[in-house]
């Protein structure tokens, strides 16, 4: 890592300024991995603008029943928020299922939403990567790719984005704040993140310089059963082989509302749309859970050596899925 | 408008012509409970600062990336990577490390004195950083913060009652190659009851 | 010997130091104007270094120096072939060291070890490690031992057997990551070296210096006070200690090279991965007739090492008929070391699960059927055993973890989306001990001090030696001081082949004995300066023993299998051993759950794969490495049988650093294959490999 700059601006306003006028500037938050990157060398910024104190760390009722979550409230703060473990549990217990207590006190809202791949050759100065150097090719395609993506890769790219927490995001339908210097906007979670394509190098939307100032959790998934399930090769403190986060209404044994989403299958958060058009309005139960997450998974491409991944994420989305289902009444 | 580092000051004659001016910043910190004001490296952590400026060698480089927990120290009371934390953040913290747990006397803290009755170490190379994360999770345990393992029907806001699965893992971020686990789990205990 | 001392759980003398954070490790000897060192690692997986651009990085402030093939100091050449770094051009795999730069700090230091520009020949590799590889060859050696050991005629008793099991078992390669990354400061004042580093035997560190260096071991002092943990990994001198030499030698400055956790996978060593072709051979009855133990390993090009596991077989079972052999195919990959047991874990990983499966083909309980093959003499060598309590410990450890109460029928035990089961499988290491030196000073006010340079790698050697000092001596523990970690203490082998406390203790024992004899005829007050004794081994320590001396032990796993995931984590371990006379109950039981948490590690989440295309490993840090972490660990249970054996040293000890690691990944892989019903024949069990056999076989 080389030298740089370090500027610490009092308010989104100042800081949003500083990046535009600091060519090579990045925003430093909880650091858990810009930090990391940096110590690699992967990412070289000229310009440290540290946002971590700036005035975003409370999570807030709006009057609609939504709650606005400020872009640096901490991990481990934000998974024990009595309103998020009650109104959308799912997003507490992707929380913790992520890292270890010590990065969730340090790593923010905004910064999760933000982190890189884990894949070994993008972190490998050494070896080729089109998302750390786009055009040296892919190191993991024919390579070691165990943990690599199965849906939505393309010839370039097949790492997979790492977060827990984006997962729950996406399931709930949240929205990611913006503010740029062409103002604030508003992102659903699940538009946020990109596909790989042609452009590995780019993991988001996000336009250059702009900042996350926070995540709005809709009034409409606040209190529907959710819940977040993560497979992984130890117990704790590691990424996920796969992950589901289910956000779940049954009325009168139909499937009212519904929200899917996989981790660590690809890219992206994978939000399960094919699965969810074929649940809403269909009875509740193991049959169409089933059905609906092969019609899903039927997507998958996998790799050489990841094809597990496939069954992984079917079972666990069914055994979210049928936990969070009301018992079906015993018939008449 | 944002508040641009200060400029170089207090430098040792030696770096004058070792570093670009505007890659240092002056920050203090409190450490131990007494303060240090020092002219950092941007590109200081605050593991290397204890370590190498202050001469606390107490908390580990184990990986260097927050991946093995040896570098566990409290800011502000709360556990974190201290390998993660760049110290030109931390200006006005409040720091403790392994060799501030005991506080001034010459006793050491009941949890140092329960790692040593209950052979809870080995090497001794991650024992610092579990000295540290066990006295922050049970701060947050004691604050409401659930785990991984916590029961999601547990109610918010109490103390949450910690059994081995529960402080396994929550101590989980401390790697140990020794293998000293289940001593570390029953030292634990100890200061629980 | 009598005493009290030995055997009691005496709390670890250096403890104190290690929870108050007081204990310095060898990147924490802060010398004034200490500078830091960082390596830069070859990027291709074989070839020549052509030209180091060295211009970028020297202008960056701060920097002192960076040595490069071209210009740093000149070494004579090693016999271990990792430490010839940076004296000529050739790049024998991917990682290894092609410059090294030294700054005023870490962060310049690193900074530097980016901005070298190095320019390569690149050529052709092979790094893809296959059994039927043409290039492996039969060595001549494995462990020090011969590499084929054959009884009897082995392929015609097996064709004969009534009952066979023929089956291949895999291990991949593992890495030691103690947790104190490999580091040396280095300072010379004038033609001395001092070093401090992280080492497991810092004489043979010593000697090895002056050898390179071209200086008198009189003029090197290597100190390695508190060691963060080895494995093995830091058994001899690793390339760090010659390169802070260099470094500081170059620069004329105190040198301080930690090595980056991500670079030592290819530079310290690893566990080299094995496939083990078992083929069993029994009579109806479930007594062995044959037993054929066949290891392919690789080795790297620098050197050969070989991972020998097939060795354990030559102790384990008696057979009239015995094949242990290995192989070692060389590829352009790092250079592969001991790790916790190298031969014995991985091979016994093998034959006790072999042994698991042929209980299953007889319907023979596991236990009984080891206990049924108990030989009376070693079987490859025909010595008697000096003592051997496996069925004991079998006995015990079942009694114990209610091995009697088991439904034998695998696929039978549910809980909820769980599949249970229990495992069980044996566990051998060998007794070996090397000659040391150690001295024992009385002093005038009552106290005593010994001296000897041990290293205490997290084993507690200061306070076990201090026991047996206190016992020779006949006088209290805490009049005892112990000095090790130093090489101007009388010299001492390494902590190492789960020796090291018979070596030195052996060497402590005499001289505290002799010194016990010297006070008993000394009348009036002693002199000033006290009486000193010192005792040499050799002759005695390394003397041919008629007997074989192995440790032996049992360990019993209950796993569960998550049939949603393919998840598998111990609920229960239980190893029971016999291994001498245990010294201290304490840090003994601590050492023997140590090594078995090291083996549920190697059962379930540790493996590293070698990626053919780029020469080194894809799980280079702990991310991505899966030591077991809290969460995994269960309470292990860890007990003993103390044996009375004279055949040993004045102790009565045997080693037990390693044994624990020995047969635990069996256990755990008999306990799944309980469970499921699936016999997996491939570490680790991840969810991978076990959820996809569950779907396709279940």
């Amino acid at each position: 890592m080389n030298g740089f700059a370090y500027l610490r601006p009092g308010s989104v306003q100042e800081a949003v300024e500083a990046f535009a006028g600091h060519p090579g500037a990045h925003y430093l938050a909880g650091g858990t991995n810009l930090v990391d990157l940096m110590k690699l060398g992967v990412t070289r910024p000229a310009t440290l603008i540290d946002v971590g104190r700036l005035p975003l760390g409370t999570v807030e009722e709006l009057p609609d029943g939504s709650l606005r979550v400020g872009a640096t409230v901490r991990n481990s703060d934000l998974a024990a928020d009595p309103r998020v473990r009650d109104r959308y549990p799912v997003l507490s217990q992707a929380l913790l299922a992520g890292a270890s207590g010590q990065l969730r006190n340090a790593a923010t809202t905004g910064g999760n939403l933000l982190q890189r791949t884990r894949c070994p050759y993008f972190q490998d100065l050494g070896k080729p990567c089109n998302k750390r150097e786009p055009g040296t090719g892919c190191g993991a395609r024919q390579g070691v790719h165990r943990d690599h993506a199965v849906l939505g890769h393309s010839e370039h790219c097949v790492a997979t984005h790492p977060s827990d927490m984006a997962v729950a995001l996406a399931a709930l339908d949240a929205q990611v704040e913006l503010y740029g210097t062409d103002g604030a906007r508003r992102v659903p979670v699940d538009d946020f993140y990109r596909l790989p394509g042609e452009h590995p190098e780019r993991d988001t939307w996000i336009r250059p310089g702009e900042l996350i100032t926070g995540v709005l959790l809709p009034a409409a998934t606040a209190g529907v059963p959710s819940a977040y399930r993560k497979a992984r090769d130890r117990a704790s403190y590691a990424f996920a082989l796969a992950s589901v986060a289910v956000v779940l209404r049954v009325a009168d044994g139909v499937v009212d509302q519904v929200g899917i989403a996989f981790g660590a299958l690809a890219h992206r958060p994978w939000r399960a749309r094919h699965a969810e058009l074929a649940l809403l309005g269909a009875p509740a139960g193991p049959a169409a859970f089933e059905g609906a997450v092969a019609l899903e998974l039927a997507h998958a491409e996998p790799l050489r050596d990841n094809a597990y991944k496939v069954p992984l994420a079917r079972n666990l989305a069914l055994d979210v899925l049928n936990r969070l289902a009301p018992a079906p009444a015993t018939a008449a | 408008m944002y508040t641009e580092s200060p400029a170089v000051r207090k430098v040792p004659r030696a770096m004058t012509s070792a570093n670009r001016p505007g890659h240092h910043s002056e920050v203090t910190l409190r450490v131990n409970g007494k303060p240090h004001t020092l002219l950092v490296d941007h590109r200081r952590v605050l593991l290397d600062l204890l370590r190498e400026d202050l001469d606390l060698t107490g908390a580990k480089k184990g990986c260097d990336h927050g991946q093995c927990g040896a570098c566990t120290v409290l800011v502000d009371g709360r556990r974190l990577n201290s390998c993660l934390l760049l110290a030109v953040t931390l200006d006005g913290s409040e720091v403790t490390t392994v060799e501030g747990l005991g506080g001034h006397g010459e006793e050491p803290h009941p949890l140092q004195r329960a790692f040593l009755d209950r052979d809870a170490l080995q090497c001794g190379y991650c024992t610092p950083g579990q000295l540290c994360s066990a006295v922050g999770m049970l701060t947050e345990a004691a604050a409401g913060h659930p785990s991984h393992v916590t029961d999601p029907a547990t109610p918010s806001g109490r103390p949450v009652p910690l059994d081995r699965p529960e402080i396994r893992e929550r101590m989980s971020g401390n790697l140990c190659r020794c293998g000293a686990y289940p001593r570390i789990v029953e030292a634990v205990e100890d200061v629980i009851r | 010997m009598t005493g009290t001392n030995l055997g009691a759980p005496a709390e670890r003398r250096e403890g104190r130091q290690k929870v108050t954070g007081a204990a310095r490790y060898a990147a924490e000897y802060t010398l004034p104007g200490r500078a830091h060192a960082w390596p830069v690692p070859a990027a291709v997986p074989r070839g020549r270094v052509t030209a180091v651009d060295t211009s970028a990085a020297l202008a960056l402030p701060g920097v002192l120096a960076v040595l490069t093939p071209g210009d740093a100091p000149r070494l004579a050449e090693p016999e271990d072939g990792t430490l010839a770094v940076l004296q000529d051009p050739d790049v024998p795999h991917r990682g290894w060291c092609v410059a090294l730069a030294v700054a005023e700090t870490l962060e310049t230091a690193r900074a530097a070890a980016r901005a070298v520009r190095v320019t390569y020949d690149r050529k052709p590799h092979h790094a893809d490690f296959t059994e039927a590889d043409p290039d492996a060859y039969e060595p001549d050696e494995a462990g020090g031992q011969a590499g084929r050991v054959e009884r009897g005629d082995p392929e015609a008793a097996y064709a004969a057997a009534g009952v066979r099991v023929d089956v291949t078992y895999r291990v991949p390669p593992l890495h030691n990551h103690p947790m104190e990354p490999h580091a040396s400061t280095a300072h010379w004042d004038g033609d001395r070296l001092t070093v401090y580093t992280s080492s497991q035997g810092g004489t043979a560190v010593r000697s090895v210096l002056a050898q390179l260096f071209g200086l008198d071991e009189e003029g090197i002092t290597v100190v390695a006070e508190h060691v963060g943990g080895g494995f093995g990994s830091k058994g001899t001198p690793r390339p760090d200690v010659v390169l802070a030499a260099m470094a500081a030698r170059h620069t004329g400055r105190p040198v301080t090279l930690a090595l980056p956790r991500r670079y030592l996978p290819d530079v310290v060593g690893h566990r080299a991965p094995t496939v083990q072709r078992l083929r069993l051979g029994a009579d109806p009855d479930g007594r062995l007739t044959a037993l054929l133990h066949e290891v392919t390993t690789h080795t790297s090009r620098v050197k050969e090492f070989v991972e020998y596991a097939a060795v354990p077989s030559r102790v384990m079972y008696a057979t009239p008929a015995l094949r242990s052999a290995h192989r070692v195919l060389p590829l352009d990959v790092p250079s592969p070391s001991w790790m916790r047991a190298p031969g014995e874990a991985p091979g016994m990983y093998a034959l006790e699960s072999a042994v698991d499966e042929l209980a299953g083909v007889l319907g023979t309980d596991p236990v009984e059927l080891r206990i049924r093959n108990e030989p009376d003499r070693e079987p490859a060598s025909g010595k008697p055993f000096s003592s051997r309590h496996l069925a004991e410990c079998l006995r015990e450890g079942a009694r114990r973890f209610g091995w009697a109460e088991r439904d034998p029928r695998p696929g039978a035990r549910r809980e909820g989306p769980f599949l249970l089961g229990t495992g069980v499988a044996a566990a051998t290491y060998p007794v070996q001990v090397a000659p040391s030196t150690a001295s024992a000073q009385a002093l005038p006010d009552g106290t005593f001090t010994v001296r000897i340079n041990a290293a205490d790698i997290g084993t507690g050697a200061r306070t076990v030696l201090a026991q047996v000092a206190a016992d020779a001596l006949g006088v209290p523990l805490d009049r005892v001081r112990t000095e090790v970690g130093r090489s101007d203490l009388p010299p001492a082998p390494l902590a190492g082949g789960s020796m090291g406390t018979a070596s030195w203790g052996w060497a402590v024992h005499e001289a505290c004995a002799e010194l016990a004899c010297r006070l008993a005829g000394h009348t009036g007050p002693l002199p000033v300066e006290g009486i000193e004794v010192r005792a040499d081994t050799a002759g005695k320590a390394d003397a041919d023993s008629p007997y074989a001396r192995h440790a032996f032990g049992a360990q019993f796993a209950e796993v569960a299998v998550d049939t949603v995931t393919g998840e598998t984590r111990v609920r229960r371990l239980l190893g029971v051993f016999a291994a001498g006379h245990i010294l201290n109950a304490r840090t003994a039981r601590s050492q023997f759950t140590g090594a078995m948490t090291m083996g549920l590690g190697m059962a379930l989440t540790e493996h590293s794969t070698l990626d053919a295309v780029f020469g080194d490993f894809a799980e280079p840090d702990l991310a991505a490495y899966h030591v077991p972490a809290h969460a995994d660990v269960p309470d292990i249970e860890a007990d003993w049988l103390d044996e009375d054996d004279p055949h040993l040293n004045p102790m009565g000890s045997k080693g037990i650093g390693e044994i624990g690691i020995v047969g635990t990944a069996a256990a755990v892989g008999n306990a799944v294959h309980h469970a499921t019903g699936i016999r997996f024949r491939e570490l680790p069990l991840t969810p991978d490999r076990v959820l996809t056999a569950l779907l396709s076989e279940g």
